[in-house]
């Protein structure tokens, strides 16, 4: 038996969020560990707390009074380890995302090889990649030294060259981020991560070891030409992105000390674990997809056989970033998801006036229907920016659509707020637009990244906890790629249950269908799509899939993909009233 | 027990301010002083770009070698074409610096000049006495008076007589509202929906606008004007709250400066309306931290009824539903016209 068990940990996690912070209390129940509660509290990174673990204090406090059970000391702070009187917990263990985006100069050799892997390594943490420096870059040096005195970046990424490969042009790219580093004063000095030729990290060490805040090494992004591999500089940039949060947000520093340095940045925290989930669920087919938005970032992870990739967007945030959204879409495409008549004024004054207060809610429809509809295309657009990344050799049924995804773990305040399972389900179709039959389950807890953490101590504790229905399952999911005339069938759908009982649908195209099959409830999934329809087996092909039930059962989404939706408003609305309508509202 | 934000409209309370530069300077007043709002307390000088010699790559030499070539060295002034390394040999390449500047660095065959001056002068911003010197970087400054928070600025700092042209909290600031009379005042106005309004405004010029809300297509504008403009509520079309209308119309024809400032979230930096007043004693400084509670003046940040100014009740027991269909912590809160709605406490801020 794992030593875990037999000590029976009890691990309090807690995820400091941009408008909310999380506590979550796991511990061992009948020999396995449980899910017990959670807890939450407005954040206080910003003024006038700007002490992180002030709202940390708080959801624990909370918690306290939910369970009954006492983690704080009088001086409000962690006991750990469990005390004989039963007060404490075993670990602590944290994660964070709140604070502005880190600005990130991208230093590398060729624009389409490594300062491709520096701006997806850059991508894969809370940064908002301010200038990139490459061989092609015509700019003197001293105009780039000018620019970086002037971006003061908080992180430069430095890649470039194979291993053992060429030194000369790295030189040459170092030569402004050294100069500007001894330029600028010491505080100001940004963290540099070299994850290039590693030959050259004594030079580099030399050259700017005296001139950043913090300089550290990972192996080489780009080993050779054909290889990438992301992921130990992705470890390392983690820790630095806390180093720089650490120096700008009070409170991580007392969050370290409580967790024993198991800090992670949830993003990361939340790739680790899809990384694990991938390797071992994810089937031939495709992969595991994980999508999270909130106010920090929309951040999507996607794990397959061959590959991780995690893609975190903080300007597709829904926070005080939201009037920057339009700087990648249109007033019109936001508003083409809303079921509402509402001018782009209207939208307009609703994304500046949310920006001003990222921590408050809709409490009108019509305020929710504006929140669902901006909600959707800032996850369209995450989603259309992550699958640039996806390994090319995973699988797709065509061009252009997603890789098949099984399981879809959803997450975020946006996605596990939404006021039904429903309305969650349907702004996830329509934003991620997943191909094939995929199980949804969601993260209303926001347990995954907090898991993330959790296995760097206790590696048991997350394969239990995820087996343990702590994640709520909102059902299996079908969509089906056809082209036809609205109203035309598209696929024949029996729902086989496990008591011999079925119930029949014919999906007709631009429509959805809801079979019931609640949760922990299962049965066979008969399709046969028609007219070249596809809903996973290729053109045509139909088949049998066991399905598992969750709170929206069976969905056959028949809308085709791409989701193309009308050009008339009128139409266009009543067709997301009526989809609306179909998953209760 | 909910932590409240607290917006501050407040007429009469001790105001503290840090006032700092961005680099390191020299401060000009000393402990004690009493400032204006257009008094200088530091200023700070740095380059205004680089002048980047890569000798031994023009002589085409080693590092080493090109060292031992280069005339100058850190701190040295140079002068516009100063030879700053020449080659050996019969006809010798030169490595001239194209403009005057100091050298700040020498070596590894290389010379890094700064050239040109930015200038900054850091203004008090607001009147009041220094109580503190922060070495290098700023001042404390402490005053009395009415503070008005704002919700967004675009930067700027002035001080002026402040002259009302809001009727109405909702009125718009329109160009056939001003006139030459206002010249080098301050303006209050409900919003603004037109860029001629601005222009206009920058023509007289006025020393500030105070504002309830602005087009949001207006902002580029509005970040270009060379005078101060504050936003006390939203964006969009939005009267100022009742709060801020009252307390700055009833200080009209005072002088009041406004700090324009950018809203920084992480600092606490906000733009805000200071209007200094006597006192005898000190007044309380403002909170900065409240608990929700019955009898609070709250404003209301959202809809249904965004901007206004009411009172809570009562706060709901358990989570309550809203139309919306989110559940969430909330209050009860009797609005000005007497209309008493179930708000979200997230969606409340506390006057005071």
């Amino acid at each position: 038996m794992p030593s875990s068990l037999t000590q029976g940990d009890s691990l309090l996690a807690v995820d400091i969020g941009g408008a909310n912070t999380r506590a979550v209390l796991f511990d061992v129940v009948e020999g396995e560990y449980r899910f017990l509660a959670s807890s939450s509290a407005p954040s206080t990174a910003e003024a006038p707390f700007k002490d992180v673990s002030e709202g940390a204090r708080n959801a624990i406090a909370s918690l306290q009074t939910i369970t009954g059970r006492t983690m704080l000391d009088a001086e409000r702070r962690v006991i750990t380890p469990i005390q004989a009187d039963g007060s404490g917990v075993d670990i602590f263990v944290s994660t964070l995302s709140a604070g502005p985006a880190l600005k990130t100069v991208i230093v590398g050799l060729l624009s389409d090889v490594s300062l491709e892997s520096a701006r997806r390594l850059a991508e894969t943490t809370y940064t908002r990649i301010v200038d990139s420096i490459g061989i092609n870059d015509h700019r003197k040096p001293d105009v780039q030294i000018d620019a970086l005195m002037r971006l003061q970046p908080d992180i430069v990424i430095i890649t470039g060259g194979t291993d053992g490969g060429a030194s000369r042009s790295i030189h040459k790219m170092l030569e402004p981020v050294g100069l500007s580093g001894y330029l600028l004063n010491p505080e100001k000095r940004p963290a540099v991560l070299f994850a290039g030729n590693q030959k050259l990290d004594d030079e580099i060490k030399e050259l700017l070891g005296g001139v950043t805040s913090a300089l550290r090494f990972s192996p080489n992004v780009r080993p050779s030409l054909e290889t990438e591999d992301l992921e130990p500089a992705a470890r390392e940039l983690a820790e630095l992105y806390l180093g720089v949060r650490k120096r700008q947000l009070k409170g991580v520093d007392v969050l370290e000390t409580w967790a024993g340095g198991n800090v992670l940045p949830t993003a990361y925290a939340e790739g680790r674990m899809l990384r694990f989930l991938g390797k071992v669920y994810s089937g031939s087919r495709g992969g595991i997809l994980g999508v999270d938005i909130g106010s920090s970032a929309a951040v999507i992870a996607a794990s397959f056989k061959e590959k991780t990739t995690l893609g975190v967007y903080p300007h597709f945030g829904l926070g005080e970033n939201l009037p920057a959204l339009l700087q990648y879409t249109s007033l019109e495409d936001i508003l083409r998801w809303s079921s509402l008549d509402v001018s782009t004024g209207v939208l307009r004054d609703y994304l500046f006036q949310k920006s001003l207060f990222p921590s408050t809610i809709p409490a009108t429809k019509e305020e929710q229907s504006l929140s669902q509809a901006v909600t959707r295309q800032a996850l369209y657009l995450a989603m259309q920016t992550a699958k640039r990344d996806f390994p090319r050799s995973v699988r797709k049924a065509k061009p252009g659509l997603l890789p098949f995804f099984e399981p879809i773990l959803v997450g975020g305040g946006a996605l596990g707020d939404s006021p039904t399972a429903g309305q969650g389900l349907l702004l996830l179709l329509d934003s991620i637009q997943p191909v094939g039959v995929s199980t949804i389950i969601l993260d209303r807890n926001n347990l995954l990244p907090l898991l993330g953490a959790a296995s760097v101590r206790n590696s048991l504790l997350p394969v239990q906890i995820l087996e343990s229905g702590a994640f709520q399952s909102l059902g299996t999911v079908v969509s089906v790629i056809a082209s036809a005339n609205v109203g035309a069938l598209v696929v024949r759908a029996r729902l086989t249950y496990d008591n011999g009982t079925e119930t029949l649908a014919d999906v007709k195209f631009g429509n959805l269908e809801v079979l019931p099959l609640p949760a922990g409830e299962s049965g066979k999934l008969t399709l046969q799509p028609q007219r070249g329809a596809n809903v996973g087996f290729g053109p045509g092909r139909g088949g049998t899939v066991p399905v598992s039930g969750g709170s929206m059962g069976v969905v056959i989404d028949g809308r085709g993909r791409p989701l193309v939706l009308s050009e008339d408003a009128g139409r266009r609305q009543e067709s997301i009233k009526k989809w609306l309508w179909t998953v209760g509202g | 027990m909910t932590l409240a934000p607290v917006h501050h409209i407040l007429p009469l309370t001790t105001i503290v301010r840090e006032r700092v530069l961005p680099v390191k300077g020299n401060v000009l007043v000393r402990l004690s002083q009493k400032v204006v709002p257009s008094d200088i307390v530091a200023e700070a000088t740095w380059a205004r770009e680089h002048i980047f010699l890569d000798v031994a790559r023009t002589l085409n030499i080693s590092a080493d070698a090109a060292d031992k070539l280069i005339h100058c060295q850190t701190g040295d002034k140079i002068p516009a074409g100063a030879t700053i390394a020449a080659g050996r040999g019969f006809l010798p390449k030169t490595v001239k610096s194209p403009r005057e500047g100091r050298v700040v660095a020498a070596g590894g065959g290389q010379v890094l000049i700064e050239s040109g001056e930015s200038h900054m002068e850091l203004r008090a911003g607001i009147p009041g006495l220094i109580t503190q010197i922060i070495p290098d970087r700023g001042v404390v400054i402490q005053t009395t008076g009415a503070l008005i928070q704002g919700v967004w600025g675009n930067g700027r700092v002035d001080t002026g007589v402040m002259i009302n042209l809001a009727d109405k909290p909702d009125s718009e600031l329109t160009v056939s509202r001003m006139d030459v009379s206002m010249r080098g005042s301050i303006i209050v106005a409900g919003e603004v929906k037109q860029a001629d309004a601005l222009q206009a405004a920058a023509d007289l010029p006025v020393r500030g606008l105070i504002l309830g809300s602005l087009f949001p297509s207006l902002l580029p504008i509005a970040r270009e004007m060379r005078f101060p403009i504050i936003l006390t509520d939203s964006f969009g079309v939005l009267p100022m709250n009742s709060a801020a209308y009252r307390l700055i119309t009833t200080n009209a024809k005072r002088e009041a400066t406004i700090n324009a400032e950018f809203f920084d979230r992480y600092s606490g930096a906000r733009p805000e309306v200071i209007i200094p007043l006597p006192v005898t004693s000190d007044p309380p400084p403002p909170r900065d931290v409240d608990v929700f509670a019955p009898g609070q003046t709250v404003r209301l940040r959202r809809q249904p009824a965004a901007g206004l100014i009411g009172t809570i009740v009562s706060l709901h027991v358990g989570l309550a539903a809203f139309p919306s269909g989110l559940r969430a912590e909330a209050a009860e809160v009797k609005l000005e016209n007497g209309e008493q709605l179930l708000i979200p406490l997230v969606n409340l801020e506390v006057v005071g």
